[in-house]
């Protein structure tokens, strides 16, 4: 029987932002499903959650112990390497292969003529060689005869009348929009009375994704009919797909994926890919272990992009401020799908009485976008948080006011003083934009951010489930195939594990990323730690219940007499056991149990809300761009683990910096091949650009779940580029309106305004 | 680095050209790699290998301080390479155009450094060499002949840490840790440097050559001087 729970959620802490702001907090009434963890509430009390603490990975991490996918080198170990097309569309004539095969060490080759690219990068023979120095000769001895055509790799080449198409079933490459443009009340009509309308063109750029572990996987086919993969994936329990395990020989009951660690995948990393499959080929035929990881190049060209964008904007209000009207059109390309696109994610944070958006993907000769870290979110959100200080300036009001009006976000409302208050907004920020004397230019700007993932209580079709190993001697082990992707998530699931069971969070052996355990979600959406938090708490439970049991017999009381206080049970009397006490009760087979996640609830606060400042100082002269200063105020709903959430919300402002100045895959127009596929041409932002980051972590019991959690990664990346995009108009006066702002479009930008 | 392969290795003995392997290389006294280095005893040396058949190996030592030499010509096939990694001497064959990347991680299987971007843009395959950062992936293996090289795996272990990998745990200066190992040995020789003093500034330009894709770099650069504070 479901029970009735009522307590206390929303804001913990921050009592002065949180003053005359309707509900920061509430109180919430959920139905509990059996077996589920009474759910903390505001004033719970904790002795880790919410603090600081260490990863539990953290020591193999710094010394180099730490195998990844790329490190797995057993005895015999062969190598995989591919040939891939440099042309954005050409038909494969031949492949001469024979030269490479005739090579000493060469074990295994594959071609694929016959076929069209569609992309550069497109697979046209693979190699597995004994050694990496045979496999580089192999490789460089195939023979590729392509017959170039033409195929425009550019969104705006795509979209023009006349082009080439992708898809030959299709007349244009332009698609959409696919359910219809997103309206709201009547939004020409608005756009005509309103008393302030703005309207501008927006760009972003293609984002790679860059992992610094390219994408791969090592497999070994076993004598004894089965096989171990390690994988460099954001998820153990979906690699091992039906072609990867058909190629492999094996069947799935008997492949293992292993994932330890895994060097950055940012969304783009969630199933076998094609390489994957021809590696498992190559380990089926040779009967060795076999590795194949992308080259560089190659991991810019088909390890995943983020769609670019054009983005036609216009936003009306009233002239104190009140918006009226949103109206946007946009493009993007997500590659050679004919849907896709960049449809953008910004319409949910302001109240839009009117809105229309319409949005449409436009298909190119490149290799097909992924998801990347809050997808369609920082592009959106750069465009909305630019125009609304336009508009901002256009009406005379103050850029942080105009959001505070239109923000019905309690939380959000909280955040935006908290944050207003450490970055000096009043004091900083210039009600004339490019107001500062002088060639270096200083300027301050917000944007929100949102986010709206609670978590699943399945994987797949299955449900998700936390196994607890307990011995006799009260070692505490936490088995699920769940992967850590470098956020934090084995040291989660101790801090979860010890709070429960009053132990420390370093004494709990978190085993993961092994497909041996119970299936654990994907690494995707922010949904990992809200997904997983709740399983391990009720975990937790049904070992205290166990115990329970065996120390109710041995005192001779009922079992719901019983209460644990931190690692102590009492019983009705002066009875009391250690948690340690307890276990040795078990025997020598110790105890293994099961939590399982349920059902979200019907929750009080629905999404993560998040707003970032930034100042930034422009040199007009040579047009570069120094961010000095980012504010992140972010909340996740509860915070576990304080010190790795910050270290999240690092990476999602510097990867959003990233995006905002420096970032942009360029492709030959002519050629369509990428021209920028290394690190020193496609600049990702270094240690030597890092500003200062304030990270300001608002803990919020949702209400979702037992532990009110909800996700970090993805809305911490969702502000940036709009941040400080404004405070870059608000130093130089004038809107960059194209993403990277490099200095040539500064510089351009500030032309523009001189005429 | 620009040294090539004709340059700056230091003499090994009279053994190295004839594949002895391991620590067990007969060694003249005082002829150990690096600056400790006297000039007799390179001359005896180079006496000893002569007799052995490998004059121009030993005169390549010589070269920065004799006359200059003609390269010894190595490979295409694999040939033995001796170097004293993380404090021990070791012997592997590896291809003269194999990268010391290459030599560190398939023949000696140290992993600690990651290979990347592959062509000097990243600093995930940082160690020093002779008590220099160097990115690996741009060293062939058989420049490092004779010389000392250092990895993560060298600098500290799990259970012994090196002060700056101790704070690098500290404060979370890492997350999926690939460029982690790289970075740790930038921040330690940016500590090594200028000791208690290190500043933020100098921390940054001594990890100015490690991207990261997560975002570490806040934590980096706390780590870092954290751990020039406590002394190392």
């Amino acid at each position: 029987m479901p029970r009735r729970v009522t307590y206390e959620v929303g804001l913990i802490g921050h009592e002065e932002a949180k003053q005359g702001v309707e509900g920061t907090e509430q109180s919430l009434t959920v139905e509990v499903e059996d077996g589920d963890a009474t759910p903390w509430a505001r004033d719970t009390k904790f002795a880790y959650v919410g603090t600081d603490v260490t990863r539990l990975d953290g020591a193999v991490k710094a010394t180099g112990a730490a195998k990844y996918t790329y490190d797995i080198q057993p005895q015999g170990l062969c190598f995989a390497g591919l040939v891939y097309a440099p042309h954005a569309h050409a038909d494969v004539v031949s492949v001469d292969v024979a030269a490479a095969k005739a090579l000493p060490g060469v074990l295994a080759v594959r071609s694929f003529a016959a076929a069209t690219a569609t992309y550069p990068g497109k697979i046209v023979a693979a190699v597995c060689a004994e050694s990496e120095t045979v496999l580089s000769d192999a490789l460089a001895a195939v023979r590729v005869v392509y017959a170039v055509k033409p195929g425009p790799a550019v969104t705006e080449d795509a979209m023009r009348a006349g082009a080439p198409v992708v898809d030959p079933r299709r007349q244009t490459n332009v698609s959409g929009p696919r359910r219809g443009p997103t309206m709201r009340g009547k939004p020409d009509d608005a756009l005509a009375a309103a008393d302030v309308a703005v309207s501008a063109t927006y760009r972003t750029p293609v984002q790679t994704h860059s992992c610094l572990e390219p994408h791969g996987c090592m497999c070994h086919v076993h004598e004894d009919g089965t096989a171990t993969v390690w994988a460099s994936t954001q998820a153990t329990a979906f690699f091992a797909n039906g072609r990867f395990t058909r190629a492999l020989g094996v069947p799935r009951n008997k492949v293992r994926v292993i994932t330890h660690h895994m060097g950055g995948g940012f969304g783009s990393k969630f199933s076998a890919d094609e390489w994957d499959v021809l590696c498992a080929e190559f380990a089926q035929e040779t009967k060795r272990p076999v590795r194949m990881l992308l080259d560089r190049r190659m991991e810019h060209l088909v390890g995943g992009n983020r769609p670019d964008s054009i983005q036609e904007m216009a936003l009306a209000g009233t002239k104190d401020g009140i918006f009226q009207v949103l109206k946007g059109q946009t493009w993007g390309t997500s590659g050679n799908s004919s849907g896709g696109g960049a449809g953008a994610a910004n319409f949910m944070v302001y109240d839009l009485p009117n809105l229309s958006m319409t949005q449409h993907g436009v298909a190119t000769f490149s290799a097909k976008g992924r998801a990347f870290r809050a997808p369609r979110h920082p592009q959106g959100f750069f465009a909305l948080e630019s125009i609304i200080d336009a508009y901002a300036y256009k009406a005379g009001i103050d850029a942080l006011a105009v959001r505070m009006k239109n923000d019905k976000h309690p939380i959000r409302q909280a955040q935006w003083r908290i944050g207003a208050e450490r970055i000096g907004w009043t004091k900083h920020r210039h009600a004339v934009p490019g107001s500062d004397k002088g060639t270096i230019k200083r300027g301050t700007g917000c944007a929100a951010g949102r986010w709206a993932q609670a978590g699943r209580h399945m994987v797949g079709r299955s449900p998700l489930v936390f196994e607890f190993v307990v011995d006799k001697d009260g070692g505490v082990a936490v088995q699920n195939a769940v992967q850590d992707i470098g956020t934090g998530t084995r040291t989660l699931i101790a801090v979860l594990a010890a709070e429960e069971l009053g132990l420390k969070p370093h004494d709990i052996d978190v085993r993961i990323g092994d497909t041996r355990y119970p299936p654990g979600p994907g690494s995707g959406g922010s949904t990992t730690a809200p997904s997983i938090g709740a399983a391990v708490r009720n975990g937790a439970l049904r070992v205290k219940e166990s115990l329970g049991g065996l120390l109710a017999l041995q005192w001779g009381v009922d079992e719901a007499q019983l209460t644990w206080k931190g690692a102590v049970c009492h019983g009705p009397g002066d009875e009391k056991a250690t948690f340690a006490k307890a276990c040795a009760l078990l025997g020598e087979d110790g105890l293994r149990v099961r939590g399982s996640r349920r059902r979200n609830f019907d929750a009080a606060y629905r999404e993560t809300a998040g707003c970032q400042f930034a100042r930034v100082a422009v040199d007009t002269e040579t047009g570069v761009i120094e961010v000095e200063k980012v504010v992140a105020v972010h909340d996740c709903g509860v915070i576990v683990d304080s010190l790795t959430a910050r270290s999240q919300v690092n990476g999602g402002v510097i990867q959003g910096i990233s995006y905002a100045l420096f970032e942009e895959k360029r492709t030959d127009r002519s050629l369509g091949d990428m021209v920028n596929p290394t690190f020193d041409t496609y600049r990702i932002m270094g240690i030597e650009d890092c500003p200062e980051i304030d990270v300001v972590l608002t803990s919020v019991v949702s209400g979702y779940s037992n532990t009110g959690m909800m996700g970090l990664g993805e809305p911490a990346t969702v502000p940036t580029a709009g941040a400080v995009a404004n405070a870059v108009y608000n130093a130089i006066g004038v809107q960059v309106t194209e993403l990277p702002m490099t200095p040539a479009r500064v510089l351009e930008a500030l032309e523009r305004r001189q005429k | 680095m620009s040294d090539d392969v004709s340059r700056g290795a230091a003499p090994q003995g009279g053994a190295s050209h004839d594949g002895a392997s391991q620590d067990s290389a007969p060694q003249p006294k005082g002829a150990q790699a690096g600056k400790g280095l006297t000039r007799r005893a390179l001359f005896k040396g180079a006496g000893a290998a002569a007799a052995a058949g490998a004059v121009f190996q030993q005169l390549d030592a010589l070269a920065k301080d004799a006359v200059p030499q003609a390269p010894r010509s190595q490979g295409p096939g694999k040939t033995k390479i001796t170097l004293e990694v993380n404090g021990t001497k070791r012997t592997v064959a590896a291809e003269p155009r194999e990268t010391l990347l290459q030599v560190l991680r398939l023949p000696l299987d140290l992993t600690g450094a990651k290979p990347v971007c592959d062509r000097g843009q990243c600093g995930a395959c940082t160690v020093w060499l002779d008590d220099t950062p160097v990115y690996a992936c741009t060293i062939l293996g058989v420049e490092a002949e004779g010389r000392k090289v250092t990895t993560v795996e060298g600098l500290g272990t799990p259970s012994a840490m090196h002060p700056v990998q101790d704070e690098f745990v500290e404060k979370d200066a890492l997350q999926c840790g690939f460029c982690t190992p790289g970075m740790v040995m930038s921040a330690a020789w940016a500590v090594k440097q200028h000791g208690k003093e290190l500043t933020e500034a100098q921390a940054r330009a001594a990890c100015a050559g490690n991207l990261c894709r997560c975002g570490t770099y806040p934590h980096v650069l706390s780590a870092a001087v954290a751990a020039a504070k406590k002394g190392s």
